[in-house]
Formats: structure tokens, C-alpha cells, sequence
């Protein structure tokens, strides 16, 4: 039977140690709403999804009553629109009509974001994968709740260098038609390389083709209470600190285990997976820089911190692996900048450079996450700076991905606020020497050779 | 059998038990173990209760206990049992 220190450690983990689950995302497909008009297939889109979502958000919120565990996102992610909108949009605008849909969706569900806003180009890009990309800055600069991302590179097909230097130039340019709000449109937009179809977190989810009609995903997170652990152990051998993380990770995914169940049975529909992440927020004491700090860092960005964030993020997966039934997604540490209160700090104390940043992407579950960097950047700079991402990715067969912002008007030393779980960030220096010869080749990059395992 | 955690957590203060099981009786609920401690002045109780008979929606005994708290000046939760044993059970 329960005894009363269990009771009193999983709710201390919750008042004190900020755990929650971070999202209940439910994945839909859209494929079956293709249609050849417009007006028609916004409608479809519109009906489906108000359908199966309809309770999403209040069943959310009775778990989390009934648990006593903080829910904090309800979210949805869709099949990449490029795949649904084909033959319907003859022109960017149009697809920029079906973002509005989307946001109205979301608005009337009370979902805060809708991800899926996406073209998968690891190899080629279609005509209609072209026109949405071209559409991302009008779409994320007139809609409040939607999400986009592009997948510009795989481990099996290489980097899409022409979509590399596309997103380069769509980045900058969504960063000019949102410069009145600090460039956040580009907080909305994420490229990838080897994006899994089951990511439950924004801004990279998509509900991938290989999915089911419809799934439930969550995602579970839970730095504060690794924090914590830690503590206890000051000064310990790096065998009990693996321990110790491990069996941190694993009672945090349980959790998460049991609200994706729970969500999937009152929701009717079936569960997909759980994404062992630990994912900060800007509050004291949610932070993955606090861990790496009570590891024995002074500043994420010290030497060793490459190590310190590999270890952590293979205890975190080996903890969370034995605890859910399915994991998935992007499953490790994220490191963003600007929803890190101790990455920022480490920023401004001139610990953490762009580069310390990359070399920590080889080894943690995502990549360059909520930079901000100068306003005067050039889309080339961008676009190799995602070449690099993805060939991390390509090469050591992970997910990378890139989510910069060139914040229109403001140069190093400056600070931009975002608001809410988005942050903010001082900007960051960026290496100002060209490649821009680099990015104007034209083609692809071959998949590296330990990818042909047929 | 629906188990549900009741917790009481704060200041010492007379008839804290007597308030909750008052609550809980009024409501169906079988009380099946209560701990209790009392660690420098603070008050610390579990009991694990079986709200199979109580006709309310469970949100609402969440909330009607939450306000018993706050006349105590305690913190009253109650969770389903489920979330203590996946935590802490393989």
C-alpha cells in the first residue's frame, strides 16, 4: 500500500519541483481532406478537426484535476499541410488562408498551438511544398496559434541544399513582417533534420503519414525535479549521479505514462507515445542549465559541458525508456536559450557562445533552439548555420533543428522579450565571415555512407 | 473500489480530522487507512479513502475539500490513488 513519504514526495515534486506534463498533444490526420477546391477542403479541415479535438482540452483539465498533476499545454499536431493542400492552393495566399482556418480552430478549441504547418523536403521539394514554404512568413505573421517547420534533411537522403538556402531567406523574411513584436513569427518556425512523425512539442510537431487517423501524444518533462535529486547527491561518484538521474526520469515518465492513457481512454482515442523530454520554462527552478550546474558546471557553456549534457540526456532515455510502453519523439534534454532562465544567464555571463551551443546539439535531443541573434544577419549566415545543424543531425542519425530569430532592429548586447513560456533572450553574436559561396551551389548532399545499411 | 489519496498538509489546529471526516461521511466516502504525523507544529495527514459510493462528480470534492483548506488554513488535496502507485510501483 502507499505509504505517506510517497505521497509526500510525488506532491513536493509538484508544488516545489515544478513537474507537470508539459502537453497532451493529439495527433490528426488530414489527408482524407484533400479536395481540389478551397473553400471546401478549409471546411473539411475545420469539421475533422473540431470533431476529434472537441473534449481535448477539458478532458486535459478533469485529469489534471483528478491526478492533481498541472497539464500545461493541450496541443495538436496535423499532417504536414503541403501534403493536404496540394491540390487546392495555386498560390502562396491560398495557403495562407488555410493557416487562418487552422488558427480559428485552434482559437475555438482553446488549444495554444497547432503544429503541422509543414513541408517535408529532405529530398526534393514539390511545387506545393515550394508555395507553402513561401507562404510561412505571411502565414505566422496574420495567425496567432500556428506552428511551422520544414524537414530539410535525413540521415537516409541527405540535405536538400536548395531548401537549406530557401528556409534562409524565409527565415529573415518572417523576422521582417513580424519586426513590431521583436521578430516572433521565427519563434513559430523550426527547421529540422530526421523530424520524427510523432513529436508532440512546438514548434517542430507534425502528425507524420506513417501515423494513425488519429493519436495522442504526450510529452513529459520535469528539469526542476532532476534538480532536486541532484542536490541530495552533491559531491557523489558519477555512478550514483547516473543512478540518481535515472530513477528521477523514470518516475517523471510514469506519470506521463498514466496521463496519456488516461487521456486516450476518456478521448476514445489510441495512444501513441510519450516524449522523455526535460523541457524548461522560463520559472526558477525548471531549468535543464540548473542541472547541468548542480552536475558541476559553473555556467552551461564551461568545459565539460558537452559531457555533462550527453550523460544527462542517456540517463534521462534509460530512466524513461522502462516506464511508458511506447517513447518517442525527440526524447532527451532541450536546450533552448530564451525559456531557460539559467541558459540566459550563462549567455550574459559570457559563458555560452552559438558554437558551445552547437557542439551540445550533437549530443541532446534537439538543436539550436530559441536563439535570438542580430537583426542584420544574412539569410546566407542562416542558411549555413542550418547546413551545419543538419549535417549534426544527417551524420549521427538524431534530430536536429534550428529555431533562430533575427530580431529586425537590434544588434549583440541586446535584449528581446517574447512573453509567456517563449521567454526572453539577449542576442547572441553570430560569426560574421561569409558562406555565402557554400550555400549558392545549388543541389543536394548525399546521404553520408553508414546510411546504406540495405 | 475507486482509491482515492486525501492529504492534509500545515498548522496544527483542533478538529482538522474531525472537519474532513465530517466532509467525507456527509458524502459516502469510506475512509480505509488515515496516517498522521506531526513534524515541528505541522500537521501531516494521508488517508486513503474509497470514493466508489460518493454521488458527486469527483471534480467537485476536489474543490469542496480545496475550501475546507482554506476555513482550516491547510492544504487539503485529493488524488486519485493511481498517479502515487505508477510513480512509485513497478
Amino acid at each position: 500500500m502507499i505509504n505517506i513519504s510517497e505521497v509526500t514526495e510525488t506532491n513536493k515534486m509538484i508544488d516545489k519541483e515544478n513537474l507537470d506534463v508539459r502537453t497532451i498533444t493529439m495527433g490528426i490526420s488530414l489527408l482524407d481532406c484533400a479536395d481540389s477546391n478551397l473553400d471546401v477542403l478549409c471546411q473539411k479541415i475545420y469539421d475533422k478537426m473540431t470533431g476529434l479535438a472537441r473534449n481535448l482540452v477539458k478532458t486535459g483539465e478533469e485529469i489534471s484535476k483528478e491526478y492533481g498533476i498541472p497539464i500545461v499545454n493541450k496541443r495538436i499536431s496535423i499532417t504536414p499541410i503541403s501534403l493536404v493542400g496540394g491540390t487546392a492552393c495555386k498560390t502562396s495566399d491560398d495557403y495562407v488562408k488555410i493557416a487562418q482556418t487552422l488558427d480559428r480552430v485552434a482559437a475555438e478549441l482553446g488549444v495554444n498551438f497547432i503544429g503541422g504547418y509543414s513541408a517535408v523536403v529532405s529530398k526534393g521539394m514539390t511545387r506545393s511544398d515550394e508555395l507553402l514554404i513561401r507562404s510561412i512568413p505571411k502565414a505566422l505573421a496574420c495567425t496567432e496559434r500556428i506552428c511551422s517547420s520544414v524537414n530539410v534533411g535525413s540521415t537516409k537522403t541527405g540535405i536538400n541544399m536548395d531548401a537549406v538556402k530557401l528556409m534562409g531567406e524565409i527565415i529573415r523574411e518572417t523576422a521582417e513582417m513580424t519586426k513590431d513584436k521583436d521578430s516572433l513569427g521565427c519563434a513559430k518556425l523550426v527547421v529540422l533534420c530526421n523530424a520524427p512523425d510523432d513529436n508532440p512539442f512546438m514548434a517542430g510537431a507534425f502528425h507524420g503519414v506513417s501515423e494513425a487517423d488519429a493519436i495522442i501524444n504526450v510529452g513529459v518533462s520535469g528539469p526542476g525535479v532532476v534538480k532536486y535529486a541532484l542536490e541530495q547527491i552533491r559531491g557523489a561518484s558519477f555512478e550514483v549521479l547516473c543512478e540518481t538521474i535515472k530513477r528521477t526520469a523514470f518516475k517523471v515518465t510514469r506519470v506521463g505514462q498514466l496521463v496519456a492513457q488516461e487521456a486516450s481512454r476518456r478521448l476514445g482515442v489510441p495512444f501513441g507515445i510519450i516524449d522523455l523530454s526535460l523541457a524548461p520554462t522560463p520559472a526558477i527552478g525548471d531549468s535543464v542549465a540548473e542541472i547541468l550546474q548542480e552536475i558541476g558546471l559553473e555556467h552551461p557553456g564551461a568545459p565539460g559541458t558537452t559531457a555533462a549534457l550527453a550523460l544527462l540526456n542517456d540517463q534521462v532515455k534509460k530512466g524513461g525508456v522502462m516506464a511508458s510502453s511506447y517513447v518517442g519523439g525527440l526524447s532527451g534534454a532541450f536546450i533552448p536559450v530564451s525559456e531557460d532562465q539559467g541558459m540566459i544567464d550563462a549567455v550574459e555571463a559570457g559563458a555560452l557562445t552559438i558554437e558551445k551551443l552547437e557542439a551540445m546539439t550533437c549530443v541532446c535531443s534537439v538543436g539550436l533552439d530559441m536563439i535570438a541573434i542580430p537583426g542584420d544577419t544574412s539569410a546566407a549566415t542562416i542558411s549555413g548555420i542550418i547546413a551545419d545543424e543538419s549535417a549534426i543531425g544527417m551524420v549521427n542519425q538524431k534530430t536536429t533543428a534550428v529555431r533562430i530569430i533575427p530580431v529586425i532592429g537590434k544588434g549583440v548586447g541586446e535584449t528581446v522579450e517574447f512573453g509567456g513560456l517563449l521567454g526572453y533572450a539577449p542576442v547572441m553574436p553570430v560569426n560574421r565571415f561569409s558562406c555565402e559561396a557554400f550555400v549558392n551551389r545549388g543541389g543536394r548532399i548525399p546521404a553520408p555512407i553508414h546510411s546504406f545499411k540495405n | 473500489m475507486n482509491r482515492t489519496i486525501i492529504t492534509v498538509v500545515g498548522k496544527d489546529t483542533v478538529g482538522i480530522i474531525a472537519r474532513v471526516c465530517a466532509y467525507l461521511a456527509d458524502n459516502n466516502v469510506n475512509i480505509l487507512d488515515i496516517t498522521q504525523t506531526i513534524v515541528q507544529g505541522y500537521f501531516n495527514m494521508m488517508m486513503i479513502v474509497d470514493m466508489e459510493k460518493m454521488e458527486k462528480p469527483f471534480e467537485q470534492a476536489v474543490n469542496e475539500l480545496d475550501e475546507i483548506g482554506k476555513e482550516l488554513g491547510v492544504q487539503i488535496k485529493c488524488q486519485r490513488e493511481e498517479i502515487f502507485n505508477k510513480m512509485h510501483r513497478i
